[in-house]
Order: structure tokens, then C-alpha cells, then sequence
């Protein structure tokens, strides 16, 4: 069962469909952009899917989101369906927000992304803030990557979650390029010195394990729900496509040794055979009936200014 | 009678005892210095849990004001100098005012910023500035500013009941001005029609002693008061009649109440504090002449120089009272 309303489970199983579902999006978006069905650009998750899947395998499922212009694995594993997305993605009338978005700019339930590097994270901040306020019992999770580091919105935001103790988990990507610039070249000093200099603990892995990220996300989560203050969750990963489409300057030399790492392939082996072939028939199964419905959907039109 | 400042504070007293979700944010706005214009007065005191002081962080104060407006409550946020809405762009621009629109209207952002704005006091060029020029125009995004001629409480309140977020544009001279309740205008030879929306209304201050005045003055904020002595010296001095047509929501632009006014002048002159170049006259005399050829206009604004601290530059800058005669002069030649 791959879909809406799909009840968080955190068994081998379930944290492999989430992971193959993102995958199996992910590659037939990009499948798609070569025939025509889709247009403009999109960010895609692959190689980071453990992070989504451990990430909300620790989260409550109420709990509000913000993500950023990678958004569609965060999406997914927090339980939205692939219909909506794959018909926001193609512009459609019934997308998430009725094609207005696309890409990056998503809203669905307590889930919201934006394609603005840095400035979520005060939003995200105002969130936490309203969300503790209303005794709503939720924390926000917010994502950045290692590129939003270089962001000034990012450290007035921390001051502030720090001082306000405000339930937030901000949850680092490090994907080790900010679009083409390695990591090297763009954050100084340590990315968790950055956290603590606020009193912000850090939970720092680098894996691609999803059962490795889940434990750290678990204790991160924890910390943030106790009413604590903030926490971050650091996660150390790969991406192996693009940043966008066809921005990547790395060697096939490079990506193909980065393959060791592919998070579904350190997974599967914790499934039998026969449970990894189903889940690979069900997630096929609704990424097709996801795109061929979407693909037949009407486009929206502007009725007026509103 | 109360000043503008006094109605401003009773409007952010009021909202938040009658509305909880109502919280107050900014620099420096805790009980006893209330504030750096002491808008702010007295609310830590009487709400200290929804008054919330902050470090000097204007992108994070913006930011958060517009998340907490997503997720159900009703921020205020003061920006302490109107001349940092720089520093909160990208949260205006790129987050609060897209967020209902690019959501495909699943979701209200019912923010208020208040920015005050304007020179006049010597503060130099980073603390008199009137930028709110920079966010008229953008889509989602309300502006809004007070005068004498509405109560500046019922608009404010009216801008903390809004469902988009709103830019409030306090000019600083204003505070101490008194409000001009209902039959104490000191123009007593015109009559004051509210005009245009309910919620951000325009007031059409028409002479009585005559039907067909000479020209059309538009203006808003503390814009009214040159306007004012400038119609009053018109009059007594070369029997030039002047209509005013004050508005209170500057952007999105909602031109009625100047149109019905231009229909009987045929002459706009309007009056800003901003640099004058790509600025709200400019707009306004385009969308007139739009809807009404052969129209006569004129702009009087400051001139397209940063601000100076010395009073005789900031005078030569900024637009006065003599300015806006000239213009009119010239207008009605």
C-alpha cells in the first residue's frame, strides 16, 4: 500500500518502500523531462533517500515540515502521495497547490517547501514558535542543506530557537555540493561548531544507512519533543544526480564509487527476496497509475487576480 | 482628542485583549522603554507572555512573524526604523506575501509589520528614509499607511484583522499629531468624504465654497499636512482651489476616489516623501492618465539623493510646503 494517509511504519519493510518510492519517482521525473511531459527544472533526491525515510520513521506524523527545493523525498516519506506531486510537477490543475508551485514550492497538510535558501528556516522558527504557543504537541522539522549554511537568515534563526527554546529540528543535508561548489570551498570550521555556538546539541552521522539515521533522528526528535529547545540532526550523505539536471561536474569515475554507498543497496539485504520484490511490484505499480492519471488531468487556467 | 501614537497603542492594546492570538514582536519594546517611538508602551506589562523582545535580528523577526501567522496566530511585528524593511525583503517578498497565492490559497497569512518611516528630525541617511516605495507592487503584499483624517487605531486593528500580510507605514512626524476626530477638521471651509474600501478607506477633502476646484492633491501619511497648508495658501493667496484625496492603502492600488476627483479637476499634483523617481506619484499619474486622457499633472517628492543630517540640506531634499505651491502654480497656469 504506497500512498495517502499510509500510517508511519518504521519495520525493514516500510523504511525500504519509502526509500524505493522516492527512488522510483525520482528517476521517472527525470525520465519524464526528456519526453516533454514536464518543463522548468527540479532537484532530485537520489542517494539521499535515507535520510527522508530515517528522518520521518522517528517523526510523529502531524508533526509540520519545511523543506527546501529538494523537496519531493521529504514529501513522500512524510506520507504525501506521488499523484499530487507528479501532477504539480507536470503543471496540472490538480496538483498540490494547482500547479502554482511546481517543483519547490509545495503545501500539503503540515508540509510546506519553499526555494529559498535560508530564509525557511525563520519561518520554520515562527512555526515552532506557534506551535508551542497553541499546545498543539507538534515540533517542526525543518531542512537545509550544507549550501544553506552560508545563509545569515540561518544563524539569526538559530539564536533565536536556542533562546526561545523553541521544538525545533533543524536537519542538515550534507550532500557534500551546493549546486556545483564542493563543500571544501564554501563552509569554514566545523558544521556542528556552527549549532553549538548557539547551545544547539547536535546529533552528527555520516551513513547512508537509514536504520543508523533513524536511531540518531529518534534521540534527535526526543530531545526537541521533551520541550528542551532545538536540536539538529547533521546528516552526512551523497547525492548521485544532478543537482537540477544536468548541472554535475563530477566524474563517472567519482559517481560510479559513490554507488557503494547507495542507501538502498546497504538496506535491501534486511528483506527477503520475496519482500523486495513485492515492494518493488507496488511502488511500480502506483508510480505508473501516479503519472498516467496525472498526465491525462486538465491545466489550470487564471480565472483573475486572485 | 489623541495623538496618533496614542491611537496606535490603544489599537495594539485593544487587538491583544480581545484576541490571543495576537502577539507582539520586536526590538526593544519592553516595559519601561516601550519602545523606540513607544508605540509599543505598556503592552509587556498588561500581556507579558505575547510580547516577545527580540535581538536585533530583522530578517528572523519577520521570518518568524510570517511562520507563526501560517500555523494560526496574529503577529505584530515592529521593525524599529522603517529604513530596515531592507533587511526583511526576502521574507516579504519571497515568503509572507507568496505563501497563500503559491499555496493555491490553502493557506492566510494574517501578518502586520510596522515600519516607521520618514525624516524630518535630523537622523541622516540610513534612519529618515520613506522606502515603502520598494514594496508597492508586490503581489500579495498590503500597504498601508495612517493619516489624521481616519483613526489610525481602526486601522491598525483593521490591518491585525486582515488575512494578508500588511506592510503598516507609520510616518514618524505623525505620532505626536493629533487625530482629527469627525468635526474637528482646522479645515473648516471643506468638507471630508470617506471613500473606497472599508477596511483601508481614502478621504476626499473637498472646499465647500466652491463646486469646481482647481486641482486634485494626492498624498498619504503625514503627506497631508503639506498638502494641507499648501491648499490653505493656494486658497488665500491666489485663489487656487485644491481637492485632497488621502489615501490610507497605498499598494495594491485603488485608484476610485482619485478618479472621482479628477473628473470634475482634470489636474493631479501628488505629494510624497520618497525619492521621486519610479515612485508612487509616478504610478499614480500613470494609472490616471490611463483612465482619463488629457489629464495636467505634476509630482513634488524628495529629490533622488540619499537623505543629509544637516537641516538645511535635509530641507533642500526633502519635499516642502513651498514645493508643492509651485507646483500646483504651474499646474493651474
Amino acid at each position: 500500500m504506497v500512498g495517502y494517509n499510509t500510517p508511519r511504519m518504521d519495520d525493514h519493510v516500510s523504511l525500504y518502500r519509502t526509500m524505493l518510492l522516492i527512488r522510483c519517482f525520482e528517476e521517472r521525473l527525470l525520465a519524464a523531462f526528456g519526453t516533454g511531459k514536464l518543463v522548468g527544472t527540479t532537484h532530485a533526491y537520489i542517494g539521499q533517500e535515507a535520510d527522508a525515510a530515517g528522518v520521518f520513521a522517528a517523526a510523529c506524523p502531524g508533526d509540520v515540515v519545511f523543506s527546501n527545493h529538494r523537496c519531493h523525498g521529504h514529501y513522500l516519506a512524510y506520507g504525501g502521495g506521488p499523484y499530487p506531486l507528479a501532477a504539480e510537477l507536470m503543471g496540472k490543475s490538480t496538483g498540490l497547490v494547482g500547479g502554482r508551485g511546481g517543483s519547490q514550492h509545495i503545501q500539503w497538510r503540515d508540509f510546506y517547501s519553499n526555494g529559498i535558501q535560508g530564509g525557511i528556516v525563520p519561518v520554520a522558527a515562527g512555526m515552532a514558535l506557534a506551535e508551542r504557543e497553541r499546545q498543539s504537541g507538534k515540533i517542526v522539522l525543518v531542512f537545509i542543506g550544507d549550501g544553506t549554511l552560508g545563509e545569515g537568515a540561518l544563524y539569526e534563526s538559530l539564536n533565536f530557537a536556542a533562546l526561545w527554546k523553541l521544538p525545533l529540528l533543524v536537519v542538515v543535508e550534507d550532500n557534500r555540493y551546493a549546486q556545483t561548489t564542493p563543500v571544501e570551498l564554501a563552509v569554514a570550521g566545523t558544521m556542528a561548531g556552527r549549532f553549538a555556538a548557539f547551545g544547539i546539541p547536535v546529533w552528527e552521522r555520516d551513513t547512508t544507512d537509514v536504520l543508523e539515521v533513524k536511531a540518531a533522528a529518534t534521540e534527535a526528535v526526543a530531545h526537541v519533543r521533551g520541550g528542551a529547545g532545538p536540536a539538529s540532526l547533521i546528516l552526512h550523505t551523497y547525492r548521485f544526480s544532478a543537482h537540477s539536471k544536468g548541472d554535475d561536474p563530477r566524474s563517472p569515475a567519482e559517481l560510479e564509487r559513490l554507488r557503494r554507498f547507495d542507501p538502498l543497496a546497504v538496506h535491501a539485504p534486511r528483506l527477503t527476496d520475496a519482500e523486495r520484490q513485492q515492494v518493488k511490484a507496488e511502488v511500480t505499480a502506483a508510480i505508473d497509475e501516479a503519472f498516467t492519471r496525472a498526465d491525462a488531468d486538465p491545466l489550470p487556467a487564471l480565472l483573475s487576480n486572485r | 482628542m489623541a495623538t496618533v501614537l496614542e491611537r496606535l497603542n490603544h489599537a495594539l492594546h485593544h487587538a491583544m485583549e480581545m484576541d490571543e492570538r495576537v502577539y507582539v514582536l520586536g526590538e526593544d519594546i519592553l516595559d519601561p522603554y516601550g519602545g523606540a517611538f513607544k508605540v509599543t508602551r505598556g503592552l509587556s506589562t498588561k500581556f507579558p507572555g505575547r510580547v516577545l523582545p527580540t535581538p536585533i535580528s530583522e530578517a528572523a523577526i519577520a521570518g518568524i512573524a510570517a511562520g507563526m501567522a501560517l500555523r494560526g496566530l496574529r503577529p505584530v511585528a515592529e521593525v524599529m526604523f522603517g529604513d530596515f524593511v531592507t533587511l526583511i525583503a526576502d521574507q516579504l517578498v519571497n515568503h509572507a506575501a507568496k505563501f497563500r497565492w503559491m499555496y493555491n490559497d490553502n493557506v492566510r497569512v494574517p501578518l502586520v509589520v510596522r515600519a516607521p518611516m520618514g525624516g524630518r528630525r535630523g537622523y541622516g541617511p540610513t534612519h529618515s528614509q520613506s522606502l515603502e516605495k520598494m514594496f508597492l507592487g508586490i503581489p500579495g503584499l498590503t500597504v498601508v499607511a495612517p493619516n489624521v483624517l481616519g483613526d489610525p487605531a481602526e486601522l491598525l486593528q483593521a490591518a491585525i484583522a486582515d488575512e494578508e500580510p500588511v506592510l503598516f507605514v507609520e510616518h514618524k512626524l505623525l505620532y505626536p499629531c493629533q487625530w482629527l476626530e469627525p468635526g474637528h477638521s482646522e479645515l473648516q471651509d471643506y468638507s471630508i468624504s470617506k471613500m473606497g474600501s472599508e477596511r483601508y478607506p481614502a478621504f476626499t477633502v473637498s472646499p465647500v465654497f466652491t463646486t469646481t476646484p482647481h486641482l486634485t492633491l494626492a498624498c498619504y501619511g503625514y503627506n497631508y499636512e503639506l498638502a494641507r497648508q499648501a491648499a490653505l495658501e493656494l486658497t488665500m493667496e491666489r485663489e487656487i482651489f485644491c481637492e485632497l484625496v488621502v489615501f490610507s492603502q497605498l499598494s495594491p492600488f485603488a485608484l476610485d476616489p482619485l478618479l472621482a476627483s479628477l473628473s470634475r479637476t482634470r489636474r493631479l499634483l501628488t505629494v510624497e516623501e520618497g525619492s521621486l523617481s519610479l515612485g508612487w506619484g509616478a504610478e499614480l499619474v500613470a494609472r490616471s492618465i490611463e483612465a482619463q486622457d488629457g489629464l495636467r499633472v505634476r509630482r513634488v517628492a524628495a529629490r533622488d539623493l540619499p537623505i543629509a543630517n544637516a537641516r538645511s540640506l535635509e530641507d533642500a531634499i526633502l519635499p516642502q510646503v513651498g514645493a508643492v505651491v509651485r507646483a500646483a502654480v504651474e499646474l493651474t497656469g
